[in-house]
């Protein structure tokens, strides 16, 4: 049986350190849904998701319930919209993502993400019509997530579309500048993108997914926090070993929730992402969990390592409390929905560079990042290409979600609320890349040998 | 040995914490008993100077479901002063042992 001890160490992970299942997510496919009627197809889209995820928001709560943890968000991710609305001749998709927000509002579901196309080689014609379509569809609903896929290891960076994501995040910002650009916070531009992440906004439902899927993801910063804590100044191997057998308490977590979410919706289990997803709930933060192994601020030098250590520590953890581990899996360092990264940038600790450098060591990349609204498109699109090259050449994901602030300037704030926060407008380098960012065509994939 | 009982995840666990006060193992056994809901093991300590007390109980017989039990613990539980709180025992199964 169980100790006291152990029984009230559970509840206080989830009563003092905000321990949570961060979401639930049904990957749906819609690959069936493609047909030359877009009025069609958008029928065969709503029926397919409501029909499907009916029952997602019940079993969420019941689960919640039974095992008194809070499960925050139960989301849907579906295929690439690019794959099925390409069938149809109609030029701007929109009613696609109005149909996606229908169908998520009927199951009650917050997020819908899947309005996406992966173009790291090339644009269909059905990928060139979708992130046209982005900015309004943003700006249209509320509910839908868009991404786009730039760059992979084995093929190398798409720069053509990270100029036209450049336009395009540009435009998003514009059409919802009354809502603090809102939009961009929807809108995730990957390298080596995820098929199975149940994370937003970045999440879809890839091609190589079966027809329906459970996946879920953790959080628990404050717990990893609060652990680091009670290690006091021990030497690194213990810190390392702490924040493991940690990441592994939390991880089982998902890997329940997950598996009987599954066994209960009579749909495939697939992957628990291990991230380390913070809110913007006091003592919820990955920086905080940095500054309490020593550093004074996040952003101090030090903080690369720092942040190597608790990345790898997770995934230690998590590989072990998890038989499949997926999506994006490393510590979320998005500046506004982290209360300590708030602070470190408002206090000039954190910059945009040294952001870039963690990115790294972690998953995922620039993560809701304010910017000046008169932040050129080719700087936005240099700031994806840079993003895009450590992806590429470490063979990781890394992903931007930016928001240009219109009418904002650096020590202003974007507010967005709820889980998404506020972020301080934060400086972007004044020297222009318009040159390079306009050459065209495609980098290279690299070489994978000769690795230094 | 995994029993029976364990897999079908009929085990379930109280928790509460608070207060010490007379009545809190009766009145939350008296709960129990009225839905044929069968304790299995008491434990109880005084940690941090808060009382907490662990209930093992097992609901393949009640008369009542999860989410009743839930409602009336903690009903009770705002009664008394005390945060009563039941959980499925897989949750501490899952993250205590390999």
């Amino acid at each position: 049986m169980f100790t006291i001890q152990e029984i009230i160490e559970t509840i206080k992970m989830v009563q003092e350190e905000n321990l949570d299942i961060r979401t639930i997510t049904m990957g749906i496919s819609l690959l069936e849904c493609a047909h030359e009627n877009n009025k069609i197809a958008c029928t065969k889209i709503y029926d397919k998701i409501t029909r499907l995820a009916s029952r997602l928001v019940p079993v969420g709560e019941e689960l919640e319930r039974e095992f008194g943890i809070p499960i925050v968000n139960k989301r849907i991710s579906v295929t690439p919209v690019s794959l099925i609305a390409g069938a149809s001749s109609l030029e701007d998709y929109l009613p696609y993502a109005l149909t996606m927000e229908r169908a998520a509002e009927e199951v009650g579901v917050n997020f819908i993400g899947g309005f996406s196309a992966l173009v790291h080689k090339g644009y269909t014609e059905g990928d060139r019509r979708l992130i046209n379509s982005i900015p309004q569809a943003l700006a249209e609903t509320e509910r839908v997530c868009a991404s786009v896929n730039v760059a992979t290891t084995k093929t190398g960076i798409n720069m053509d579309a990270v100029f036209h994501m450049g336009r395009v995040i540009k435009e998003t910002a514009e059409l919802t500048a009354d809502r603090d650009g809102l939009g961009c916070a929807k809108l995730v531009v990957f390298a080596n993108v995820p098929e199975d992440n149940p994370f937003m906004a970045g999440a879809f439902h890839g091609v190589g997914e079966p027809e329906c899927v459970i996946n879920t993801g953790v959080s628990g910063p404050g717990v990893v926090k609060k652990a680091v804590e009670r290690v006091g100044d021990g030497d690194f191997g213990l810190l390392a070993e702490t924040i493991k057998k940690t990441a592994f308490k939390i991880t089982r977590m998902g890997e329940l929730v997950g598996r009987e979410a599954a066994r209960r919706l009579n749909v495939p289990f697939g992957i628990v992402d291990i991230s380390l997803a913070p809110t913007p709930a006091v003592g919820d933060s990955v920086a905080e969990i940095l500054e309490a192994m020593g550093l004074e601020r996040c952003g101090s030098h030090g903080t690369t390592a720092a942040l190597a250590l608790l990345n790898d520590a997770v995934k230690k953890g998590g590989a072990m409390a998890s038989s499949y581990v997926g999506g994006l899996s490393g510590a979320f360092i998005p500046v506004s929905e982290d209360e300590g990264m708030i602070r470190a940038a408002s206090e000039g600790a954190l910059s945009l560079e040294k952001l870039e450098a963690m990115t790294s060591v972690c998953s995922v990349g620039l993560d809701m990042i304010a910017v000046p609204g008169d932040t050129p498109v080719e700087t936005i699109a240099a700031i994806i290409a840079d993003e895009a090259a450590i992806g590429v050449v470490n063979q990781k994901t890394t992903a931007v979600r930016i928001i240009p602030a219109f009418g904002k300037t650096v020590g202003d704030y974007v507010e967005f609320g709820g889980l998404l926060g506020r972020a301080p407008v934060m400086a972007v380098n004044k020297f222009s890349a318009e040159d390079f960012i306009k050459r065209g065509g495609r980098i290279p994939a690299p070489v994978n040998s000769l690795g230094n | 040995m995994v029993n029976k009982n364990e897999e079908s995840g009929s085990r379930v666990i109280i928790s509460v914490l608070g207060q010490d006060r007379v009545g809190i193992i009766a009145g939350v056994s008296q709960i129990l008993s009225e839905h044929n809901i069968n304790i299995l093991d008491i434990s109880q300590t005084i940690m941090q100077g808060i009382f907490t007390m662990i209930m093992i109980i097992d609901m393949e017989k009640s008369s009542i479901d999860f989410a009743r039990l839930k409602g009336l613990l903690q009903q009770k539980g705002e009664e008394m002063g005390l945060r009563i709180d039941a959980q499925h025992e897989k949750v501490f199964r899952y993250m205590h042992r390999i």
